[in-house]
């Protein structure tokens, strides 16, 4: 515990930083901005501006990305609230209640209702973070490359158990991810593969970032332009000194639907597949079954703004969890930065904490500031967001295109990827307008080249028993749980088709 | 196209590229099996998770011929067509703008397009495009090339020469 608050303190002093108090700063504001514009959210932020972060040291780097994370969970709300439409799937459930607390004229209180919620569940999923995470990574330190499939292995499995979406698009979205990983020289045989058309450009690989950036930048892009079509109606907020000082009162209203929301956010986020959206339901409908009031609900209560976005926060901050630890991204948005780690250099998973302190203390230490940076720079500039968010889609698309083309171009320098972008991202928007799921196949594509090198180094130590896996209790224990989640959304069919047989 | 009809041929597309990547991995003689005593030959992970990918692609065609999904149900328009030019312009804007960093350079193509986006797309005021036009391209160069000392495509060499002159500039009094 002691050493807990010694490296805290270092993490501390590290995020008061000149430069690092700078990216928090920037990264906060970069969050709100893309957290309330519609359509865009934290991931489209992060994939779009990570080439940009090679600018600084990859501490200030995380620092900026983490910070624009959390503010783009704040800034969901903005728009939940003011134009009704979720600033990113994140803030869905804030719509809920959000929107009829506008027409009703309160959306001031909505909105401090949902920055002082976002601020609760963050700060609260902060310390959780902050005491799990060491122990966690020092009983990590003892994985093999066994445990580390396995983990991999347990990660893909619940998107299929619990990722909701249509189990064989999932299982294709995973397994697209995977096989475009293995494009280029193998990495123990060092064998050509895939070398598609024999274009010698393939040779060197997909680079994730090249389909991270073409599917959230390009693809939701498109994606929105099709689905806004620019037109977007803004609700009137009042914002007094007296309003303020009158909304704080109702604190006492919402705070423990607020705590509740946060716990459950934390947990859930750190699962690869849930995070932040399935969370802020969860919470949304948790405060609406313990409510003394239920049907007040989807009518404006308070509430019912609080309890999804203490969950987004806590959500993001948990899917950090394991990936520090483990090196298995807990949301799409971490296995963008899980990605940057490993450009930047860093080796992610459980030597990290030994390995890079500074960089992880560094981290922790500036999701405390950020989360007070953040809910200051909310309230203080919730008049100004309005405002951009009046600005037209015909001006905002093109600029995200250009960083799109150019951030690519930086990070490889080469055209071909560029190319390459485009049309995954016009794929990936052609995919996702059939509900394929994306978020796995990102997922995949990162963690791909550790998943197959895991396999293999366990296998080539056990000389190609794959038993292996299962002698080990920490890999058998995740394998068992992996084919349970994908045995289970087997298992509901069948037994919902038995049910009308027996009627 | 009804959501049908692009789910049907979406799943007949994500087949056909799950093959080709299983025939891409077959004939190129990666080992496929297993090697003793080391377990998985290179050709093997991608190989077998491409007949993953062929699998669920046809557990999709199956589903869509049962009528399970629900975009197999779907008769409305896969992309709606008041959006559907919006798309469409956007996405050939975007490969007009590749070609055009290819033959031109980053800053021409780049003031080209912004031109056609906020100017003809957007309908605004010049003032707003001059802005974007000539603004768009300081910003890159100061961020790309300056800041992340990166070298943007500069297009075929006359206006590669071109450039230079700016460059120059750059390193005389900078």
């Amino acid at each position: 515990m002691e050493a807990v608050l010694v490296s805290l303190g270092a993490g501390l002093l590290q995020a008061f930083e000149p430069l690092n108090l700078f990216m928090i700063f920037a990264g906060c504001l970069a969050g709100l901005f893309v957290g309330a514009m519609p359509g865009l959210g934290s991931v489209n932020g992060v994939a779009i501006l990570l080439p940009v972060t090679f600018l600084v040291p990859p501490t200030a780097a995380i620092i900026f990305l983490a910070a624009l994370y959390y503010g783009a969970m704040y800034g969901g709300a903005i728009s939940s609230i003011t134009l009704g439409i979720p600033g990113s799937s994140t803030a869905v459930a804030t719509v809920f209640d959000g929107r009829p607390m506008a027409q009703s004229g309160r959306a001031d209180q909505a909105l401090m209702a949902a920055a002082i919620a976002s601020f609760i569940g963050g700060t609260i999923s902060i310390v959780l973070f902050t005491l799990f995470a060491p122990p966690l990574a020092i009983f990590a330190l003892k994985f093999g490359p066994q445990e580390e499939f396995a983990l991999m292995v347990l990660a893909f499995a619940t998107f299929i158990g619990l990722g909701g979406d249509d189990i064989p698009k999932t299982i294709f979205s995973i397994l697209v991810g995977l096989v475009l990983a293995a494009v280029g020289f193998d990495i123990i045989s060092g064998q050509p593969r895939l070398i598609f058309m024999d274009m010698v450009e393939f040779q060197r690989g997909i680079e994730f970032l090249v389909l991270a950036i073409g599917i959230y930048g390009i693809g939701e892009m498109l994606w929105t332009l099709e689905n806004t079509k620019g037109n977007v109606t803004l609700h009137k907020v009042e914002t007094t000194w007296a309003r303020f000082k009158e909304n704080l009162s109702y604190i006492k209203q919402y705070i423990g639907t607020t705590t509740l929301g946060s716990l459950i956010g934390f947990f859930v986020g750190t699962l690869p597949a849930a995070g932040a959206t399935p969370a802020s339901l969860m919470s949304y409908g948790l405060a609406k079954t313990f409510s003394k009031d239920p049907d007040s609900f989807g009518k404006g209560n308070v509430s019912g703004v609080a309890a999804p976005e203490a969950a987004n926060n806590a959500a993001s901050t948990g899917s950090m969890l394991p990936m520090i630890t483990l090196g298995i991204p807990g949301s799409p948005t971490t296995a963008i930065l899980l990605g940057g780690m490993i450009i930047w250099g860093l080796r992610p998973g459980p030597l990290l904490f030994a390995e890079e302190p500074d960089f992880v203390w560094g981290l922790i230490g500036s999701m405390y500031v950020a989360n007070v940076v953040t809910v200051a720079l909310n309230l203080a500039l919730i008049p100004v967001f309005i405002r951009v968010l009046a600005m037209p889609f015909t001006m905002l698309t093109p600029i995200i295109f250009v960083l799109c083309v150019v951030g690519v171009f930086a990070t490889t320098d080469r055209m071909f990827d560029v190319w390459l972008m485009l049309i995954m991202g016009v794929i990936g928007y052609l995919m996702r307008k059939l509900n394929y799921p994306v978020a796995p196949a990102v997922l995949a594509i990162v963690l791909g080249p550790l998943a197959e090198r895991s396999l293999r180094q366990s296998l080539i130590s056990s000389q190609g028993d794959p038993m292996t896996f299962l002698e080990r209790p920490i890999s058998l224990t995740c394998i068992l749980i992996a084919v349970a989640l994908v045995a289970y959304p087997v298992f509901a069919a069948m037994r919902r088709r038995r049910a009308p047989a027996a009627e | 196209m009804t959501t049908r009809t692009a789910e049907l041929l979406m799943g007949i597309a994500t087949l056909l590229a799950s093959l080709g990547l299983m025939a891409n991995v077959y004939f190129d003689d990666l080992t496929i099996g297993w090697v003793d005593g080391r377990g998985p030959g290179a050709g093997m992970w991608p190989f077998w998770l491409s007949l993953g990918m062929a699998l669920a692609s046809i557990a999709t065609l199956v589903r869509w011929f049962q009528g399970k999904t629900a975009e197999s149900r779907s008769t409305e328009d896969y992309i709606a067509p008041e959006t559907i030019t919006l798309v469409i312009i956007s996405a050939v804007a975007l490969t007009a703008f590749l070609f055009a960093i290819e033959y031109l350079g980053t800053y021409i193509a780049l003031m080209l397009f912004m031109l056609f986006y906020i100017r003809f797309l957007g309908k605004h005021s010049w003032g707003i495009t001059m802005a974007f036009v000539i603004g768009s391209p300081i910003f890159i160069y100061l961020l790309f090339e300056v800041a992340l000392t990166k070298y943007l495509p500069k297009g075929l060499p006359v206006f590669e020469e071109m450039f230079l002159v700016i460059d120059n500039i750059r390193y005389e009094y900078f």
